[in-house]
């Protein structure tokens, strides 16, 4: 039932489409992660990296105005509450010790949001490691504080300039980087995206999230949640929360993509609703393309969500049915965002701002009995300017 | 041995490569992005490399997102994208080439399999004799390299320098034409110098196969594709030919002749 397969595949999808070169480098990758994850002193240091520096567990909130609201029993997982603020770092410290356990000293990256790369500068600044963050101009230009914050810490960001300027093709930009450098750096990709072994690493390394959450809901409800919702950028939170209550087969699991200027627009990153199965950056999974199998641009408000595909485990959960996806545009995610700050006192990062609007906005799905478990993958400091030059929290 | 070799085979890639270890000369593999600088170029190109003595063309089949090719490569897919080139129109351009030598077909998987089932004989009917596909190495999908290695068409495949012995006599095993050897870790390019390690290398891939090997990533001028052709039965190059063309075709045609000469010198 559960689609870990050391194939790489996730029924047809996932799989190593790459260039040669890099073949060698993830069959190591492969085995060093299996064997890691074998070794509980491995498993340890993660641990006790997690709880006493990115701030472990987080805490499940009650939500009780925001549940009044929707017509639901709503409980937060707080993954913004982490060490640097998103549910990244989670994957960045597990990858991290990977690295060093494999002797590499340079480590490179891609961010779209800024989230893993500030995670990754943050891991490589306590472990003293080489940093290089590939970005987008344009994801530069919509989240300046990110930038500054991976430059204090010491890490490289390069500018990537080609293509559509956001998370694509930073992504494409870092495994060129890597095919370059294989020898000497190990990629620290920030989502379940890439060739395998990535896609079943990342999700491992952020399933911490689901189980914490599972054994929270039981400690705090007295029961599992009827519906698990989280955004979907990459679909990395969603993998590493859903996850968990995969074989449970009451639990509801929805993932909500951005739906941008509207599903039918054109422009936004709904791969899963929107796009057709096809290979980008080393995986075979849905995407956005047009007939010539050219990668059509993503579009959303949020950088975290702007990319054209999705990983290869969301698009079989998708096939499977074993998750629902739904998509939420950017005028919602704004509202969802204001909603949260306004009646629980959280402000969301706009991604998973996604996820809370969709939950409010489909009370008639809701019952007083239901409960439904909301990840909220990261908070809303990054994106501060943005909403207040659209006109948001200034009053 | 050449001959019967070449009367059982229809392909021309086979052929092209018997006939040059006949003569004792290496194969100068000529690569450009189809659409760059555009449609007519890419015309000009075709015909004035032949004539310039290139042995094998490569038709770059532009893509949006070309994880194995740097700037130059990148710039030339962008603008032809831009101008409207697809996989079908670059068949299109084959066939209006009408050329004698060998035309390859290099593109990444994606646009590929956008295609349809059977552009591969739409490949071949267009004058394609084979196919090379970046991000598609060995065991990555089985099913579609059975597909590509039962079309009819030479099934081009690349090694690199990280690739194990045994791994590159597989990779020799289930390919035809020639094998494409990477010479550097990396992506395509223009370098000054060929990596120190290329000639443990190509002698690794050397004894792990018979097909015909040709050299390519960085190579770009005369001197290094005279030594890159000691080591090797020809070499390819890219970046540099694309960046003369983005100057202008007789540029990349100058350079091409200079290539040839300094290929024949060697041999
Ligand atoms: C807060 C937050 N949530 C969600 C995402 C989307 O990524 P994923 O779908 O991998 O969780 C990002 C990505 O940057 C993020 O920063």
């Amino acid at each position: 039932m559960t689609p870990t397969q050391h194939s790489g595949r996730f029924g047809a999808f996932g799989g190593r489409y790459v260039p040669e070169t890099l073949i060698p480098a993830l069959d190591e990758l492969d085995a060093a992660f299996d064997s890691a994850m074998a070794d509980v002193a491995f498993l340890a240091e993660v641990d006790t990296m997690l709880s006493t520096y990115v701030g472990r567990p987080s805490p499940l909130s009650t939500a009780p105005r925001f549940s009044a609201a929707v017509g639901a029993e709503v409980f937060l997982k707080r993954e913004d509450l982490n060490h640097t603020g998103a549910h990244k770092i989670n994957n960045t410290v597990g990858q991290v010790f990977l690295a060093m356990r494999m002797g590499k000293r340079r480590i490179v990256a891609e961010t779209g949001a800024g989230q893993h790369g500030v995670a990754t500068a943050t891991v490589c600044a306590r472990f003293g490691l080489d940093c290089v963050v590939y970005m987008g101009e344009e994801d530069i230009r919509r989240q300046s504080l990110n930038v500054r914050r991976m430059k204090l810490m010491g890490a490289e960001v390069v500018p990537v300039g080609s293509g559509t300027r956001t998370l694509k093709d930073a992504t494409s930009e870092a495994i060129r980087d890597w095919v370059t450098n294989v020898d000497s750096s190990y990629y620290l990709i920030g989502s379940v995206v890439g060739p395998a072994p990535y896609p079943r690493m990342v999700r491992e390394f952020q399933s911490v999230i689901g189980r914490e959450a599972r054994d929270q809901m039981l400690a705090a409800a007295g029961r599992l949640p009827s519906t698990v919702v989280a955004c979907v950028g990459g679909g990395s939170n969603a993998m590493g929360i859903f996850h968990p209550f995969e074989a449970d087969p009451d639990v509801e699991l929805v993932g909500i993509e951005a739906a941008g200027h509207g599903l039918e627009s054109g422009e936004h990153s709904a791969s899963l609703l929107k796009g057709r199965p096809g290979i980008l950056h080393g995986t075979l999974s849905y995407l956005l393309q047009d007939d010539a199998g050219q990668i059509h641009p993503a579009h959303s408000i949020s950088a975290g969500l702007d990319y054209p595909g999705v990983g290869p485990e969301h698009a079989h959960l998708r096939d499977t049915g074993r998750a629902k996806y739904f998509a939420v545009t950017d005028q919602g995610a704004l509202r969802g965002f204001s909603m949260l700050s306004r009646l629980e006192g959280i402000i969301p990062a706009l991604e998973t701002s996604h996820a809370i609007t969709w939950v409010a906005d489909n009370a008639s799905r809701w019952s007083a009995a239901d409960a439904v478990l909301i990840c909220i993958s990261g908070r809303g400091d990054k994106d501060m300017e943005q909403v207040t030059d659209l006109g948001i929290g200034r009053k | 041995m050449a001959s019967t070799l070449a009367t059982i085979s229809s392909d021309r890639i086979d052929s092209r490569f018997d006939s040059l270890k006949g003569a004792g000369r290496k194969a100068l593999v000529c690569y450009i992005t189809a659409g760059f600088p555009d449609t007519r170029g890419t015309l000009e190109l075709m015909s004035g490399l032949e004539a310039e003595g290139a042995d094998v063309i490569e038709v770059g089949v532009p893509f949006s997102d070309p994880i194995a090719d740097g700037p130059i490569i990148q710039a030339s897919s962008q603008r032809a994208l831009a101008g409207g080139m697809t996989l079908d129109k670059s068949l299109e351009l084959v066939t209006r080439a009408r050329l004698a030598v060998p035309v390859v077909l290099f593109t990444y998987l994606n646009p590929l399999l956008s295609a349809g089932v059977d552009v591969l004989e739409r490949a071949g009917n267009a004058g394609v004799d084979g196919v090379l596909v970046s991000d598609l190495p060995l065991g990555a999908d089985p099913e579609r390299e059975d597909w590509l290695a039962g079309s009819g068409l030479a099934f081009i495949r690349l090694v690199a320098p990280t690739t194990p012995s045994d791994r590159m006599s597989e990779i020799a095993r289930t390919g035809s034409g020639f094998v494409y050897l990477i010479s550097r870790l990396g992506v395509t390019g223009v370098q000054s110098d060929l990596p120190t390690q290329l000639p443990e290398t190509a002698a690794r891939l050397r004894a792990a196969t018979s097909l015909p090997i040709c050299i390519g990533f960085g190579v770009a001028e005369p001197h290094q594709a005279r030594s890159a052709a000691g080591i090797a039965d020809g070499v390819v190059v890219g970046s540099a030919l694309v960046r003369a063309a983005g100057e202008s075709v007789a540029s990349a045609l100058r350079l091409a002749r200079s290539l040839r000469a300094a290929l024949d010198d060697a041999t």
